[in-house]
């Protein structure tokens, strides 16, 4: 959920992009065949748009494949920490969910043993583990922040997953939600954060539970967790249904 | 009198372009336009310089439409950039044609371009066209290391590592397009001089000139 202020919600929206793309044929400006090419955005369903998302599917084939389980994403040191770490999600800064610790819940579902729901102090109560990495957003910018929490890999073993399984999914309670690769899920370090820098992640940040995956883009790191399932169907995302690469590893 | 006798003979077609340089040469048209072109448009969602890229100018329609673009046509570019680099060893075309390039050639013919006095010769690049087709060859091969770099700067550690890290990737990423793009903008202005140039690209063939 990397989309900072720059890059408007409207951006997005199905609707004003085939408007847009009328206005820009009405208006001819045009670099010969390949402006026919620049409606094939993903949205409409032609044929350009059919190999588009093809290639976006072989493309998360060749990044699974690239995935090395073992290999580290780079750490720095907390003088290289970006401040202020940018905010972005596909929502102003005004419209960050205002969360109540106490009364918070992680919902567990899917293919896992044990699908008790999770407290903050239960989860404070697990191994915990800091980091200080890149965050890579999709537009191309990135910064780097420090976030601590209970590995991923420690989590899922513990409620019992299955680990053969192929996906993890999330839903948020900012209404966002995507989803992981198991092999990502497992890699060492993928947490479920608590904590930015020393202090509980703030509403900005993803309070009160963000999952943070180094070796993805930004826009799989979701913030606001709210409930956690295992699966074999793929459960997609909120960019990724829209076109954004799915795996969008690193 | 040798001039005279050379007129009386007629024209022949001689070949300048082997055909899988032709299609070589189009198919990396088409895929440098597409990568171009979208990642004008990725570039414009978190601009690295003051300013931006003309909406009208980019490819995709928005960032996800623009990234799918540029990932797809990124394995046609580089499919595309290895046939072509595997032929241009193996059948000597780089050595005859891009061999030798020494910096008295590139100044000589360079003076004489600049007096308008640098004849072009159908088939045999000069040393100022040998220099800027070698450059352009290395740009885009650092815009395709430095492309993967930014695409995978954990699986790629070492190449992100080599090209000074994520941040500064991205600067190296921009200036192989700059130069690409500089570099099209000239090749294309020659044409339009020199529009001869242009059907032996695509058949081939030229007629023999004096």
């Amino acid at each position: 959920m990397s989309l900072s202020k720059r890059l408007k919600r409207s951006d997005a929206t199905p609707d004003l992009v085939r408007l847009e793309r009328r206005l820009f044929l009405r208006n001819s400006l045009s670099l010969g065949a390949l402006a026919m090419l620049t409606g094939c955005d993903l949205t409409d369903g032609d044929a350009v748009d059919k190999v588009l998302w093809a290639m976006s599917r072989w493309n998360d084939r060749v990044q699974a494949w690239l995935f090395d389980p073992d290999r580290l994403a780079p750490t720095y040191a907390e003088s290289d920490i970006t401040k202020p770490f940018p905010f972005n999600a596909f929502y102003a800064i005004d419209d960050v969910p205002d969360i109540d610790g106490g009364d918070w819940q992680l919902e567990v579902s899917g293919l896992v043993q044990d699908k008790s729901p999770w407290t903050l102090e239960r989860l404070r109560t697990l191994p915990q583990q800091s980091q200080i990495t890149r965050h890579i957003c999709i537009e191309g910018w990135s910064a780097i922040g420090q976030w601590s929490g209970v590995p991923f890999r420690t989590f899922l073993e513990r409620i019992g997953a299955d680990l053969r399984a192929r996906y993890v999914g999330f839903k948020c309670a900012d209404r966002y939600y995507s989803s992981l690769d198991m092999a990502t899920a497992l890699h060492p370090q993928t947490i479920l954060a608590l904590d930015y820098g020393k202090d509980p992640l703030p509403p900005e940040y993803g309070f009160p539970l963000k999952l943070r995956v180094p070796t993805k883009l930004g826009f799989k790191n979701p913030k606001h967790i709210a409930a956690l399932f295992v699966t074999n169907d793929n459960p997609g995302g909120y960019w990724e249904d829209q076109g954004y690469n799915w795996y969008s590893g690193s | 009198m040798a001039i005279a006798s050379i007129d009386r003979v007629p024209k022949r077609r001689i070949r300048i372009h082997p055909l899988p340089v032709r299609i070589a040469h189009w198919v990396n048209a088409f895929a440098m336009t597409c990568m171009i072109l979208s990642g004008w448009q990725i570039y414009d969602a978190s601009p690295l310089f003051p300013f931006a890229f003309p909406r009208w100018a980019t490819l995709g329609g928005w960032l996800g439409g623009a990234i799918a673009w540029h990932l797809a046509a990124m394995w046609l570019l580089v499919g595309n950039g290895l046939l072509y680099g595997v032929y241009g060893l193996a059948s000597g075309h780089f050595r005859r044609h891009f061999l030798p390039l020494t910096l008295a050639s590139v100044s000589a013919d360079l003076k004489a371009a600049l007096t308008f006095r640098l004849a072009h010769r159908l088939g045999h690049y000069n040393a100022v066209q040998r220099l800027l087709y070698a450059l352009v060859l290395l740009a885009g091969v650092l815009a395709v290391t430095s492309g993967l770099a930014l695409w995978k700067p954990v699986q790629l550690r070492w190449l992100s590592w080599l090209l000074g890290g994520f941040e500064v990737t991205r600067r190296v990423h921009f200036v192989a397009m700059a130069g690409i793009t500089g570099f099209v903008a000239v090749h294309l202005a020659l044409v339009l001089l020199v529009p001869k140039t242009l059907p032996p690209m695509i058949t081939g063939r030229a007629k023999e000139e004096p």
